[in-house]
């Protein structure tokens, strides 16, 4: 769930001067970083020889370090950047991405879906489809899985350099190897138990690197009311701090989106969709120690999640009570000499910290950027191995062959996104296609998953045929609106919805075309005996149960302790 | 558990940690006595002090509650 606004509109044509200058502390701090890390990797190697470590982390992890290491995936630099300059440019609208956006899918994912995966032993999301629905399924999955992943990857590693030329002056040559070879060979070495143990220790940093600007901007506004206050008197006439009140009409607010475009395609399709089935994450929590640790780490997840607008909001908010002169579009930022939202970050940071706290903040890009890319470059060395190469290639090579591939694999992955980085840089516009080709496969994936785990009258037919046809009605929406841009008053209800609007709607029309086909193909075709569904169906497998633990143990308390607040915030922010 | 001898994840948190407060408690002592030509908003707050003495305190508490030797 990564945006890519910033490259998209920093784009080649951005000012070469420099935001922030770093006195030789700040280099000593983002110098320790990548020493602490490489170093971590090579610690790890010694522990990764079997395949279930390299791939798996040995499925050991406790389920805070899984829970914080499968937040950290996520928690891009593009993300706290894009996101603070999102809350710029909307206001607290942005919160939406971080609430019911994510929230109430990561509670799902803990409590529901997460007996399965687990049970089942799958070392993958396509892994399970292939114990679910069988081989076809799993290579339609696999195949387009690794091919978004090494992509995202790559413009990712592009945005990131683009985002520290613009920042800090730095070559986008050297931002991109540098940072790549680091997670090459962290990655490499110790498969995803250094990812894990680099996420976890990212995950720190980006907070304590991040959090100061939102303490010491709520010291100078005089607190929550005075913001607003600030806010008001800056912006007569604009809500920017209300979650819900303009939601009712696509013309009441700056995203142009509707409430059920909110709830049912970014809370619903979009968000079940990325954090029950996109890999990147889930296999995180597949590293847990035990079935009660992979139901806590998503539940822990999402208590950190339903934070972090502290740092990342919160933020973009004070820009908007603080900062003079306002800051602008990026075309008219590159037109007058100003600054842009997306500078809204590093200016706060520029505002607040001297040296040795700036090294601290950019390391927390850093670090979010390289926890990004680990994510990716880990999750593709496992489907590429597991379920490309051992299914499709060669089945019968021992463990100790896989771990090698997977190494390699690594290595493939990272010169992959390079390469794609590079390609990105000529030919900018690919960056609005792979953002599109994300949602096409996430919200039919989402079906197919849902249906597998809960129906076991699904047929594997059904299932693959399901996948199919939500892809390819996804595709064929884009590529209609595309075309004929009067067909958005279809897709998304309304010639006023915008970019992301029609995302969310197009999310929840290919989720529901996978539900019908799934359905119906399932009801006219032979389903796999139950004897076939122990382990993989809601029904046909027997969940170990928690009533001899005490209250406070339960995974399905906590869930209801964070279900709770995310209810009270948005009354609260309402 | 296979691997009895793996040092925590939190001890490298804490490492790190301690070796940033120094850094940035050192920089924050630094530019109290020397203050900087161009001084950011509310420098007199002394963040770098503070928050690196903070950064100190946490890392103290990791590195010796998960110290490799505390932990066999």
């Amino acid at each position: 769930m990564s945006i890519q606004m910033i490259a998209l509109s920093l784009g080649p044509a951005a000012p070469p001067s420099r935001l922030l200058a770093l006195a030789p502390v700040d280099m000593v701090v983002i110098a320790l970083y990548f020493a602490m890390v490489l170093g971590i990797g090579f610690y790890l190697k010694r522990y990764t020889k079997t395949g279930d470590d390299f791939f798996l982390a040995g499925r050991e992890m406790t389920a805070w370090v899984a829970g914080l290491s499968f937040l950290a995936a996520n928690l891009g630099a593009l993300e706290l950047m894009g996101w603070a300059a999102a809350a710029y440019q909307y206001g607290i609208l942005a919160t939406h991405w971080y609430w019911i956006g994510a929230i109430p899918a990561m509670l799902f994912l803990g409590i529901v879906m997460m007996p399965f995966y687990y049970i089942s032993k799958t070392h993958s999301v396509p892994g399970y489809l292939k114990l679910r629905f069988g081989e076809s399924s799993r290579a339609l999955s696999a195949i387009t899985f690794g091919f978004m992943t090494v992509l995202m990857s790559g413009i990712n590693m592009y945005s990131m350099a683009l985002v520290m030329k613009v920042v800090l002056g730095w070559d986008i040559n050297f931002s991109i190897w540098v940072s790549s070879i680091t997670v090459a060979v962290y990655v490499g070495l110790g498969g995803l138990l250094s990812a894990i143990f680099n996420e976890v220790l990212q995950f720190v940093l980006i907070w304590m690197g991040a959090l100061l600007i939102s303490i010491i901007g709520l010291i100078e506004t005089g607190g929550w009311s005075g913001m607003v206050a600030r806010i008001h008197a800056n912006f007569p006439g604009g809500d920017y701090t209300h979650l819900w009140r303009t939601m009712g009409s696509f013309t009441d607010n700056p995203m142009g989106i509707h409430w059920t475009g909110i709830v049912l395609g970014l809370g619903w399709v979009i968000s079940f969709g990325y954090w029950t089935t996109d890999f990147l994450v889930v296999q995180r929590v597949l590293a847990a120690k035990d079935l009660r640790s992979a139901k806590m780490a998503p539940i822990i997840g999402a208590g950190f999640k339903m934070m972090v607008p502290f740092i990342v909001i919160l933020p973009g908010l004070l820009g908007l009570a603080l900062l003079q002169p306002h800051l602008v579009g990026e075309a008219q930022a590159v037109a007058t000499g100003g600054h842009s939202y997306n500078e809204v970050l590093p200016l706060m940071l520029a505002r607040y910290c001297g040296p040795g706290l700036l090294g601290l903040g950019i390391t927390a890009l850093i670090a979010g950027f390289m926890s990004g890319m680990a994510g990716n470059v880990s999750a593709f060395a496992t489907v590429w191995t597991y379920d490309i190469y051992k299914a499709l290639v060669r089945k019968d090579a021992t463990d100790a062959h896989y771990v090698t591939m997977g190494r390699w694999c690594t290595i493939v992955g990272v010169v992959v996104s390079i390469g794609t980085a590079y390609l990105v840089m000529q030919f900018l516009s690919i960056m609005d296609y792979v953002q599109a080709l994300f949602s096409f496969f996430i919200a039919p994936l989402f079906g197919t998953v849902l249906l597998g785990m809960l129906w076991k009258r699904c047929s594997p037919a059904g299932g693959f045929w399901g996948l199919l046809a939500g892809t390819l009605s996804s595709i064929g929406m884009w590529a209609w609106v595309k075309l004929d841009p009067t067909a958005l008053k279809y897709i998304a209800l309304s010639t006023n919805a915008r970019d992301m609007a029609e995302n969310m709607y197009r999310a929840l029309w290919s989720w529901i075309v996978c539900v019908v086909v799934t359905v119906v193909v399932s009801l006219l075709t032979k389903p796999k005996p139950e004897s076939e569904l122990t382990g993989l169906v809601y029904g046909c497998t027997d969940v170990p149960g928690e009533g001899h633990l005490p209250i406070y143990q339960r995974p399905v308390f906590w869930a209801g302790v964070i279900a709770l607040a995310f209810v009270t915030l948005n009354v609260i922010f309402w | 558990m296979h691997r009895p001898n793996l040092i925590s994840i939190w001890f490298f948190v804490g490492v790190l940690l301690v070796a940033y407060g120094l850094l940035i408690t050192g920089a924050g002592l630094y530019g109290l006595f020397s203050p900087p030509a161009r001084p950011v908003v509310l420098g007199e707050l002394h963040a770098g002090i503070w928050w690196g003495g903070l950064l100190l305190a946490l890392g103290t508490v990791y590195t010796v509650k998960f110290s490799p030797r505390r932990q066999k």
